[in-house]
């Protein structure tokens, strides 16, 4: 009797050997694992920046591929959660898998950027590459910087000096309200518009300071009507995807009459809640609009084609200016090992149909112009399909944006 | 200060009368098969997606009055062939069944409509402002939220009390043996309670859909505060239900108007709490920060110290 | 006997990483998911299987004992000399403490009350957490670091391996102590609160204190598959106490079968199993695990164990092979069946999560174009004649039974 037991636990093995799958790791392909939010609140985000990767990748392998091999995006849903994050990253490096990339949340990025430090630390040979095309806490390029973490998108400090530094310029504002959402990217905005605006406008009173939860509220009605009582006459706000469009769209309903200084109302649905009502209204500091360039981008044109629906639009720049400057790398290291690589893509320059840009190699932060602009309807091109588009008030060249940091980095030798 | 008061009150009110909508089904199917129906938000969401569907080809009205109609028959369905099915088997079964079901709607939704939320406008009969106070508009959709929550509880009260199939429920609720003898068909009126309750929640759909965003997630996201509000309220007692959504509702919009901490309240007594002491962190919360607890903290006081809730009729 | 079946798992827990196949740190990973998972579920079992407590809100001793033992692991990385593998009695003190806590407000009533206070408080303190960032790290949670501590024996913890045997090491420890728990006069009266609460208090024993121990007991186990947490994943975040979580053991120790000891441990190895492996397979699989969940509630309440417990009598009298036949005729219109599900499931998924991509497509390398009613009516198709094969085989099976049920002749 115990011998049959014993045979049929082992038995178990064979069994699991063939039950488990275990994708095989291809060859000749680059395989980038793309880590962000394909369901829940922040989807939409996800969802449009994987849209964006699929579109620069098939660019890259209709091009020839880079090194003789092809990319290739494997996307993973992580609900905006550092924890499902940090498992999907386990299942990436056990397939063999040595890019990742991430952007919506700041929470998940500091859970990638510490386990993919601790991971590279711990398997030389099997390195990791973290790029990060959209997570702007400002701590990930100071304090929690590291050799495997390039970031792409400005940082919540340098968008907040861009914007601020034209908010200085609007002398009609003395009340200001803040409102973020309630983590460490929020909070860093908040923080960024206190410190640089008792600088800028000692004169313009803060009054209002809210973080609400993450992905949370569906109804901001209350947070409007609260933003009414203050009387004030702009409102900073850094937030994002469904909270974003939320907000505005809340503040639309009640009939709010302010100009609202964002990150991120000019793309994810917010344009289509506000309509008409946002039209010298809505500001955005960004690295690029549709109307940045007098005449469309190619890419813009191609990638619009392709993807037709109105959720679609061309938003991420930066991730266009990402993968050219990561096939530039690979090219200049002549190997897509992402050592070489990372090597590689530390303080290259590269221009840009906006300018030149400049990947730091002290804290893996590139540099890029900055725009802000306001929504029009008379832009030549709009967003959404909605008719309205953003021009643009001011710019921020790519050198002028650098903000001092702390970073103090371990390369490997 | 005033317009924050009326404003609140307003929002808070329509908040309230949503989780009504939705709880008056689930309070309604709890009391009769003692079990907690977890798939009762997610009929909310159909109705939202499915009025979304039928608006997009016939047009809004109809679809107010056909999405119900359609989740009440998937209701139906499921009392039919799975609820009394597992019901032999005992509560736990029961309670696993509908939380299954909530799983698989989710991703039958996702399946159907994709996991982005969908664009369910406010239709433009009701897309204007009602009336501008303090110069804060008041969308008209809200005040038609209202309205309807209103009708359905006088209707639901109505028919409960006042007509004979309503004497004929209230006694399956406590008697249903006995009223399987007086020749009523008991089987048959649990499945028609439990598909009124299900068209209850998909109305409430229909309406809440475009005020908040219509996406797979908004069962999850309203599901456990319909259960406090069933709970407070009390297990079988609509006026229960409707105290204790309103309270909820005015409650939590109003905690969010309040950025008052205990420290704030310490203060105005004359306390101080040193900065580097372990309470620093919790009594500087603001209340505002605080309000997504407020429901759940009054469920759990509610469960130790009343668990027959406001006006419930008798324990589960 | 019984010492046969503590060697065996004892022998499977240290062997299992090292068979060819197996010895990937892919695998070893989703292992050491299973070894958390499994203690996780047989803590939740003791209230639910044994005690008759339905709880909604376990998640919260995972997590709560995930937090306390990641903030130990911090301590550890500061200085304190406590080796890595001891850190999940911290989970285990902090469940236990947090178990005593909310186990006297939580025990106090039974039945579905409980079950609604559970879940109450489990989302009293989600929503909690995420005020108390000192603690709870906010959303972003709190990280630590394994291998920053002493190292006995030269061993790091950073390799999977080392991170499966700690797992596999407390996984015995856990399976013992529970199972010793059993055997235990609380445990027997914990199966007697269970079925006649009422006759128990008859005897002499308080029902409530019964229960209010039990769960003390439960969330102290549940705090260490929440410090096993801590150190596989190094971060412990607000998802850890959720009610997803909560929802998660409760569908592994449904489906292993909450009838038997052992039965979470099957439903954990296998719920793991189908969230690592299945997602690679297909985007649906959520879809299939609500489906599988959904048809065992309704047709196999007991779960898997209550159906191999069905055979093992057969086997036993090593009448199995009788019904092997039935099962077989049984089995063919059931994969056709199955087959045409899936691929209508599939199709159907593709189009509504990317539309983008267009209606082309291969299943299994045949093409399919979505836009034409041929695949669907394809797929209908065989769904229909795999469902009215398989309700016609189906009396063959309850035949089979009927033959092999007679008694047996003495041996």
């Amino acid at each position: 009797m115990m011998i049959a037991r014993l045979l049929w636990t082992i038995l178990i093995a064979p069994l699991m050997v063939t039950l488990v799958a275990v994708p095989a790791a291809a060859q000749g392909t680059v395989k980038i694992a793309y880590i962000d939010p394909l369901s829940g609140g922040a989807a939409s985000a996800g969802i449009l920046g994987q849209k964006h990767f699929n579109y620069f990748a098939d660019k890259v392998n209709a091009a020839g591929g880079v090194n003789g091999q092809k990319l290739e995006i494997v996307a993973f849903d992580n609900k905006v959660s550092p924890e499902e994050s940090l498992i999907i990253l386990k299942k990436v490096i056990g397939d063999g898998i040595r890019y990742v990339a991430q952007g919506n949340g700041s929470l998940v990025a500091h859970a990638l950027t510490d386990a993919v430090l601790k991971h590279n630390e711990r398997n030389p040979g099997k390195e990791v590459l973290y790029l990060n095309y959209a997570a702007v806490d400002p701590a990930l390029t100071n304090e929690k910087c590291n050799f495997w973490h390039f970031r792409f998108d400005a940082d919540a400090d340098m968008k907040m000096e861009a914007l601020t530094n034209y908010i200085a310029q609007q002398k009609s504002i003395k009340r200001i309200y803040l409102i973020n959402q309630d983590y460490s990217f929020g909070k860093a905005v908040a923080a960024a518009a206190r410190t640089m605006l008792a600088k800028k406008r000692p004169d313009i009173e803060i009054v209002g300071d809210e973080l609400h939860p993450l992905q949370k509220v569906t109804d901001f009605s209350p947070y409007v009507a609260k933003i009414k009582a203050s009387s004030a006459d702009a409102v900073i706000t850094g937030n994002w995807s469904n909270d974003m469009l939320l907000l505005i769209k809340a503040g639309k309903d009640a009939g709010l009459k302010v100009d609202w200084y964002t990150y991120y109302a000019g793309a994810l649905g917010a344009p289509t809640a506000i309509g008409k009502d946002g039209i010298g209204h809505v500001k955005q500091v960004t690295e690029w609009h549709k109307n940045a360039l007098p005449e469309a981008d190619p890419d813009q044109i191609a990638y619009e084609k392709r993807f037709t629906g109105k959720e679609d639009d061309f938003s991420y720049w930066r991730i266009k200016t990402m993968f050219e400057m990561l096939v530039m790398a690979m090219k200049n290291a002549k190997s897509n090992d992402p050592v070489k690589v990372a090597r590689a893509l530390e303080g290259l320059k590269y221009k840009t149909a906006l300018g030149e840009v400049e990947m730091r190699a002290d804290n893996h932060q590139l540099l890029q112009p900055l725009l802000i602009s306001t929504m029009s309807d008379k832009a030549k091109y709009d967003v959404e399909h909605t008719g309205l588009g953003f021009v643009t008030n001011g710019k921020v060249d790519a050198k002028d944006t650098a903000t001092l940091t702390t970073c103090k980095m371990e390369r490997p030798k | 200060m005033l317009e924050l008061i009326v404003f609140s009150l307003l929002n808070g009110m329509v908040y309230g009368l949503l989780l009504f909508m939705l709880s008056s089904g689930l309070t309604l199917i709890f009391s009769m098969m003692g079990v907690l129906n977890f798939a009762h938000a997610s009929m909310f969401m159909l109705g939202a997606y499915f009025s979304y569907q039928i608006g997009k080809v016939i047009g809004f009205w109809p679809a107010l009055v056909l999405a119900p109609l359609l989740v009440g028959l998937i209701g139906a369905a499921v009392e039919r062939y799975g609820l009394r099915h597992v019901h032999r088997h005992g509560h736990v079964p029961e309670l696993l069944f509908t939380f299954g079901l909530a799983f698989l709607i989710e991703e039958v939704v996702v399946m159907g409509w994709g996991r982005n939320p969908i664009e369910n406008r406010v239709p433009s009969a009701l897309d204007f402002p009602l009336f501008t106070l303090f110069a804060t508009s008041y969308p008209a959709y809200k005040g038609f939220m209202m309205l309807v929550s209103v009708g359905m509880f006088v209707a639901l009260y109505v028919a409960l009390k006042r007509t004979r199939i309503g004497l004929i429920i209230q006694a399956a609720l406590t008697h249903p043996q006995t009223v399987a003898m007086l020749g009523h068909n008991v089987p048959q009126v649990f499945m028609r309670v439990f598909a009124a309750g299900t068209a209850l929640a998909a109305l409430a759909g229909v309406i809440g859909g475009f005020a908040l965003l219509t996406a797979p997630n908004m069962a999850a996201a309203l599901g456990p505060i319909v259960f406090v509000v069933v709970v407070v309220g009390g297990l079988g007692s609509l006026p229960g239900a409707l105290i204790a959504s309103m309270a909820i509702g005015i409650i939590q919009t109003f905690a969010v108007a309040l950025d008052v901490s205990t420290i704030d309240l310490l203060r105005h007594v004359g306390l101080r709490v040193a900065s580097d002491s372990v309470f620093r962190e919790a009594a500087s919360i603001k209340i505002a920060q605080a309000a997504p607890m407020i429901p759940y903290l009054l469920l759990v006081l509610m469960l130790i110290f009343r668990p027959r809730g406001l006006m419930g009729t008798r324990e589960t | 006997m019984k010492g046969a079946r503590w060697m065996t798992l004892g022998a499977t827990l240290v062997l299992l990483p090292l068979v060819p196949g197996l010895n990937s740190d892919f695998v070893r990973s989703m292992l050491s998911q299973m070894g958390i998972a499994a203690i996780f579920a047989l803590s939740f079992n003791m209230l639910l299987g044994q005690t008759g407590l339905l709880s909604f809100g376990h998640a919260v001793y995972f997590g709560l004992g995930g937090y306390i033992a990641i903030h130990g692991m911090r301590l550890i990385n500061q200085g304190l000399p406590v080796p890595m593998p001891l850190v999940p009695a911290f989970g285990a003190a902090g469940g236990l403490v947090f178990g005593i806590l909310f186990g006297a407000v939580t025990t106090k009533r039974a039945g579905t009350v409980f079950a609604m206070i559970t879940l109450g408080l489990g989302e009293l303190i989600v929503a909690a957490s995420l005020m108390l960032t000192r603690f709870f790290g906010g959303e972003e949670g709190i990280t630590a670091n394994r291998t920053r501590g002493p190292h006995p024996f030269g061993l790091t913890f950073g390799p999977q391996l080392e991170v499966y045997y700690i797992i596999a090491a407390w996984l015995f420890l856990s399976v013992a102590l529970m199972y010793a728990f059993t055997r235990t006069p609380l445990g027997r009266m914990c199966n007697a609160v269970r079925d006649n609460p009422e006759r128990a208090e008859f005897i002499g024993y308080n029902p409530q204190r019964v229960r209010f121990i039990t769960f003390a007991v439960s969330a102290m186990f549940a705090g260490i598959a929440g410090g096993l947490h801590a150190i596989n994943y190094e971060i412990v975040a607000a998802e850890a106490l959720g009610a997803a979580r909560s929802g998660a053991v409760l569908l592994m120790a449904f489906i292993g079968g909450i009838g038997s000891f052992g039965g979470p441990i099957l439903g954990a190895v296998v719920i793991t199993w189908l969230q690592v492996s299945l997602s690679e397979w297909s985007t649906a699989w959520q879809l299939y695990l609500g489906l599988f969940f959904v048809i065992m509630v309704l047709f196999a309440p007991g779960g898997l164990t209550s159906l191999i417990q069905l055979h093992l009598p057969l086997i036993r009298a090593r009448r199995l092979h009788r019904l092997l036949p039935s099962y077989l005729i049984a089995a063919v219109p059931a994969l056709v069946m199955t087959m045409g599900a899936v691929f209508l499931l599939e199709i159907n998924y593709r189009l509504a999560t990317k539309p983008e991509l267009g209606t082309r497509t291969t299943f299994a390398s045949i093409p399919v174009d979505m836009a034409s009613p041929w695949p669907w009516l394809m797929g209908l198709g065989i769904l229909g004649v795999g469902l009215y094969g398989f309700r016609r085989s189906w009396p063959r099976v309850a035949d089979a039974w009927t033959a092999v049920a007679e008694p047996t002749e003495p041996r």
